[in-house]
């Protein structure tokens, strides 16, 4: 049985996580709002992106001249894995619904003979993957020191990316990441990028002239095309690490406070057993004269 | 026929502007063009430069570019700009940070001794300088 001291400073402590998770939660809520406005801001222009890029895409897809990073190139040997995960942890379980399906993923061709290249975006990733195919990692992009996802940010990694695939590094990438359903659900996603995919769009396109030339414009706008895709996951994963952050500290306060009741029953019920205790003594100590 | 035409300008980062326009002069990469109420279906790519818009009410707004594409039907025209700032944004800094960058990439362009990106790059340099001078600070 511990002593009333012992609980009273249990209950204190227990009061004081209590603030800090509570502040972590709106800490995440008032992040959550801008992420979400973030990416939702990008959204016009990665639906239309995609609009004009699918368009060319089928004019342009069946022949020989297709760019490589439309047509792939022509063999699924080597994969190249991009991790998205959080820089940081106490979000739930974010970062591990990412890594389980990287992992999967990763076993799964592994099993099948291909050859496996892992680049992680985020710490947790790579801490996490590091145990089993730390030497399956090529590289590691560090976004510890940005505040603020940007396109910047965004192309860099393109850029790193389509010069790894020039340079012949893989054949097929697949981006991961966390797509933003509600701050309850977040759905763990796996986009392929390189070779190029495009979500159909419906309804008759419109017959365009292109200038310069179809295969110029499209070859202008893959690596545009990959930044876009890159730059939307890092968004939906930003907006998703703040909900998974925000329900998970929201859980930790509610747990904190059902502790806090049951210590202090504990705590009353302990006191007042001493002062009964106490009682007895003294009137006992009394009918003994 | 209408007078004018939805015109969207969007930024991977934002959507900048979303006006009724009686024409937009964009700066396509084959040359100059303007765009109007009813014009053939086109998709261009964009040269850093100078986009006019010219509003329904006659009044006209300039937004500085540094590439991107777009899309022109006769409803409408999309303009995805890769970066886009509206000139009172444009500051000598602005440009300078603009020309700086094409700069670089002119140098590294040189260095890896491919003679149509050394071309290319000095051709985004000059487009960069030309922003400048357009809006008057350079």
């Amino acid at each position: 049985m511990p002593s009333l001291k012992d609980l009273k400073n249990r209950i204190g402590s227990v009061k004081s996580t209590r603030k800090i998770t509570k502040a972590m939660q709106m800490v995440a809520a008032a992040k959550l709002r801008r992420a979400q406005d973030a990416a939702e801001a990008a959204r016009p222009y990665a639906e239309r992106m995609n609009a004009v890029m699918s368009g060319l895409a089928t004019s342009v897809g069946g022949s020989d001249s297709a760019p490589r990073l439309l047509a792939g190139t022509g063999k699924d040997q080597t994969h190249l894995l991009v991790v998205m995960t959080a820089e940081r942890g106490l979000c739930g379980g974010f970062n591990s619904t990412i890594v389980r399906q990287a992992r999967t993923k990763a076993t799964e061709l592994l099993s099948m003979g291909k050859t496996v290249k892992i680049l992680t975006v985020g710490k947790k990733g790579r801490e996490q993957l590091k145990r089993d195919f730390a030497k399956y990692f090529i590289a590691h992009v560090d976004l510890s020191e940005v505040k603020r996802v940007g396109y910047d940010n965004a192309q860099a990694i393109a850029r790193d990316l389509i010069k790894r695939f020039d340079a012949g590094e893989f054949d097929v990438a697949t981006l991961f990441f966390n797509r933003f359903q509600s701050v309850i659900s977040q759905i763990p996603t796996a986009q392929q990028v390189i070779p190029a995919v495009f979500e159909e769009t419906d309804g008759a396109s419109t017959l365009y002239e292109y200038e310069p030339s179809e295969e110029g414009i499209l070859a202008d706008l893959l690596p545009r095309g990959v930044a876009t895709q890159v730059f939307t996951a890092l968004l939906e994963n930003g907006a998703s690490e703040q909900g998974a952050r925000m329900s998970a500290m929201d859980n930790a306060t509610r747990n904190a406070g059902d502790m806090i009741d049951r210590l202090t029953i504990q705590y009353n019920r302990s006191r007042q057993a001493a002062i009964t205790k106490e009682l007895i003594e003294i009137i006992s100590g009394a009918e003994a004269l | 026929m209408a007078d004018t035409m939805q015109f969207d300008l969007v930024s991977p980062e934002r959507r900048l502007a979303s006006v009724q326009a009686r024409e937009v002069r964009i700066p396509g990469a084959a040359g100059d063009l303007t765009a109007m109420p009813g014009h053939a279906p086109l998709i261009t790519t964009l040269r850093p430069g100078v986009l006019r818009i010219i509003k329904a009410d006659g009044g006209t707004d300039d937004y500085a570019v540094t590439g991107g594409f777009a899309e022109v039907s006769a409803e409408g025209t999309t303009l995805l700009a890769e970066e886009a700032l509206h000139v009172s944004e444009v500051t000598a800094d602005v440009v300078k940070r603009f020309v700086t960058r094409a700069e670089e990439g002119l140098k590294a362009a040189k260095e890896a001794g491919h003679p149509d990106l050394v071309d290319d790059a000095a051709k985004l340099l000059a487009d960069m300088v030309a922003i400048g001078d357009h809006i008057g600070i350079s």
